[in-house]
């Protein structure tokens, strides 16, 4: 195939450069401050980023609402990834009565929108005392029917019935078969499921919202409370915005490939 | 679907009746409902339960943390369909709705056309269009906030620069519902791009040559071949993008300044979502709020079908 011409790049770099722009917007004002709004704009950024970001280590407790963070999304996928590896694959590989329709079930619900079903789940959060605490923004999402289906497609094709056979007939429980066979079998579509659930769980903004507060909230939540003062200074909100940006644009660097694979094959199985 | 494990199994059962072996009789029978049990459990638990109770709740005159609380049948849903704000919420949320999504889906179109071509280190350049996907929601939203201020915004100084009028993000309703829709299209486009391109480039490539030796410009290829193949692709984008869409919340909400969630002095940026949080948590009305999310699920189920319809129309 032949190699396209110049334009082709000129435009594709000019949009990402477009995409990217914010981001750095972001840090041009951290790093020099509010006069940057109101004077002559600049694209070169100053000297003030380091003051600004310790303004904001004084106004919410930064690492600890990144830690919130990590944890919560840290168990979140872990949960998501396990519980859907085994329900995808007893649906795809186990012969039980009732499993067409209950896998009629997980595929009726991927489009249900439980985010509406807050208000009660406001009430048993409350009564549960959990209300402010880690574990109400945690069970909540434990599982979700797209890791459930997604795993199911995947495991249907890549492991072999031989291969569940020949563990059953060496006398492996199916537990057993599950963690040797199907769980090794699984791992790509495990990780592509565990990046998307983690990078959604990372960003959850309406439920932590509501149910966390401003002295353990996490990193979304922490960055709203440092906008919603009555007045808004902006190079100490920016600041956070760069400081919350920096570790997502890590992981974006070395996992970015495999993001962008999972993109593309979800579009293909879904 | 399988047919493997239990047959082999139960032969050796009866020839050879050792306690092992009655026990994985067991286990294939038991093991499989306990493998999907977590899930359908949690689900119903956290997912299913809530969404159903909310029916519930909204029949009642529900104060959050009062002791009584009334049932008054639908009279909730009654002042709903006369109340002006919740009009206006669903009118702003089909409005910002259609400017995020019409432009986005073209845009991802010939932005995926782009990336198909024969690309030196395509990857990195499909990781640049992913960039805005992995950037946090919430920074994402308070940027957009600060680019699109009344005041000192760039965009504003970008239109003075070259000659237009400023404009007031924030209090013009349609200016604010292009602000709002920006932060989605910035951060969809690219995403929405890479779907897109991976169904073109599951196009068999002998219809193309096929084309190509028929004559067929590029111009011509792509709107008689790649597009119209590309449609259960693109319906697919449209629906997704629907249901989220019409649940929009971290945008407008982040938009107003200083925490507020009536979206705009008149809610003239104010979603569903974000009225319905300021009913439940503002207003403390738990049963107001309740219908305002039955109502909300309602109108998703009817457009979700409505697309569901529309594809298979399209498809066939």
């Amino acid at each position: 195939m032949r190699r396209p011409s110049f334009v082709v790049y000129g435009v594709l770099a000019a949009f990402i450069l477009g995409s990217a722009f914010p981001l750095y917007y972001s840090y041009l004002v951290a790093s020099r401050g509010n006069e940057l709004l109101t004077g002559d704009f600049t694209l070169v950024p100053g000297g003030n980023f380091l003051s600004n970001a310790a303004r904001v280590f004084d106004t919410i407790p930064f690492w600890k609402a990144l830690g919130n963070s990590v944890l919560v999304s840290g168990t979140v996928t872990l949960s998501v990834v396990l519980l859907s590896a085994l329900a995808g694959f007893a649906f795809a590989k186990l012969r039980f009565r009732g499993s067409g329709v209950l896998f009629l079930f997980v595929v009726a619900t991927l489009a249900v929108p439980t985010q509406l079903g807050i208000i009660p789940l406001y009430m048993a959060m409350a009564e549960f005392g959990w209300a402010g605490e880690l574990e109400a923004v945690i069970v909540p999402n434990l599982v979700t029917a797209f890791g459930v289906f997604w795993m199911r497609q995947y495991l249907v094709d890549a492991i072999p019935d031989e291969l569940v056979e020949a563990a059953r007939m060496d006398g492996c429980s199916l537990w057993r078969t599950f963690w040797h066979v199907a769980l090794p079998a699984a791992r790509p579509a495990a990780a592509m499921l565990g990046v998307f659930t983690f990078m959604q769980s990372w960003n959850d903004f309406l439920w932590p919202l509501i149910v966390l507060n401003a002295d353990n909230p996490t990193i979304q939540v922490a960055l709203e409370k440092l906008q919603s003062g009555y007045y808004v200074d902006y190079s100490l909100v920016l600041a956070g915005t760069t400081l919350a940006t920096i570790p997502v644009l890590l992981v974006f660097l070395v996992l970015g490939r495999q993001i962008v694979a999972g993109v593309m094959q979800g579009a293909v199985k879904g | 679907m399988t047919a493997v494990l239990t047959r082999p199994d139960r032969g050796r059962v009866e020839e050879d009746p050792r306690p092992r072996y009655r026990l994985s009789s067991l286990d294939t029978k038991v093991s499989p409902y306990l493998f999907v049990a977590p899930f359908f459990v949690l689900f119903a638990a956290v997912g299913l339960f809530p969404l159903l109770y909310t029916a519930y709740v909204s029949l009642f005159d529900w104060e959050l943390g009062a002791d009584e609380r009334t049932f008054i049948g639908l009279d909730n849903y009654s002042t709903l369909f006369t109340d002006g704000q919740f009009w206006n919420a669903l009118f702003n949320t089909f409005s910002i709705f259609l400017l995020s999504s019409v432009p986005q889906v073209i845009v991802a179109v010939l932005l995926a056309a782009l990336l198909a071509a024969n690309l030196r280190g395509r990857t990195a350049w499909r990781m640049g269009v992913l960039l805005p996907y992995v950037a946090s929601l919430v920074a994402l939203a308070i940027i957009f906030g600060s680019l699109f201020g009344p005041q000192y915004g760039l965009v504003n100084d970008v239109l003075t620069t070259i000659g237009l009028p400023r404009i007031d993000w924030q209090a013009n309703t349609f200016g604010s519902h292009v602000a709002i829709a920006s932060m989605v299209n910035w951060r969809w486009t690219g995403y929405n791009a890479l779907i897109v391109l991976a169904a073109m480039l599951a196009i068999p490539r002998e219809v193309t040559e096929a084309a190509v030796v028929d004559g067929a410009g590029p111009v011509r290829r792509f709107f008689s071949i790649t597009l119209p193949m590309l449609k259960p692709t693109i319906v697919f984008v449209i629906v997704t993008s629907t249901i989220g869409g019409l649940q929009i919340f971290t945008e407008p909400k982040l938009f107003e300044p200083a925490g507020g969630s009536g979206g705009g002095a008149e809610h003239q940026y104010q979603t569903v979502v974000l009225y319905l949080y300021q009913s439940a948590f503002q207003h403390f009305d738990l049963g107001y709020a309740s219908a305002i999310a039955w109502t909300l699920f309602m109108i998703i189920i009817a457009v979700a079908g409505l697309n569901f319809w529309l594809t298979r129309r399209a498809v066939r």
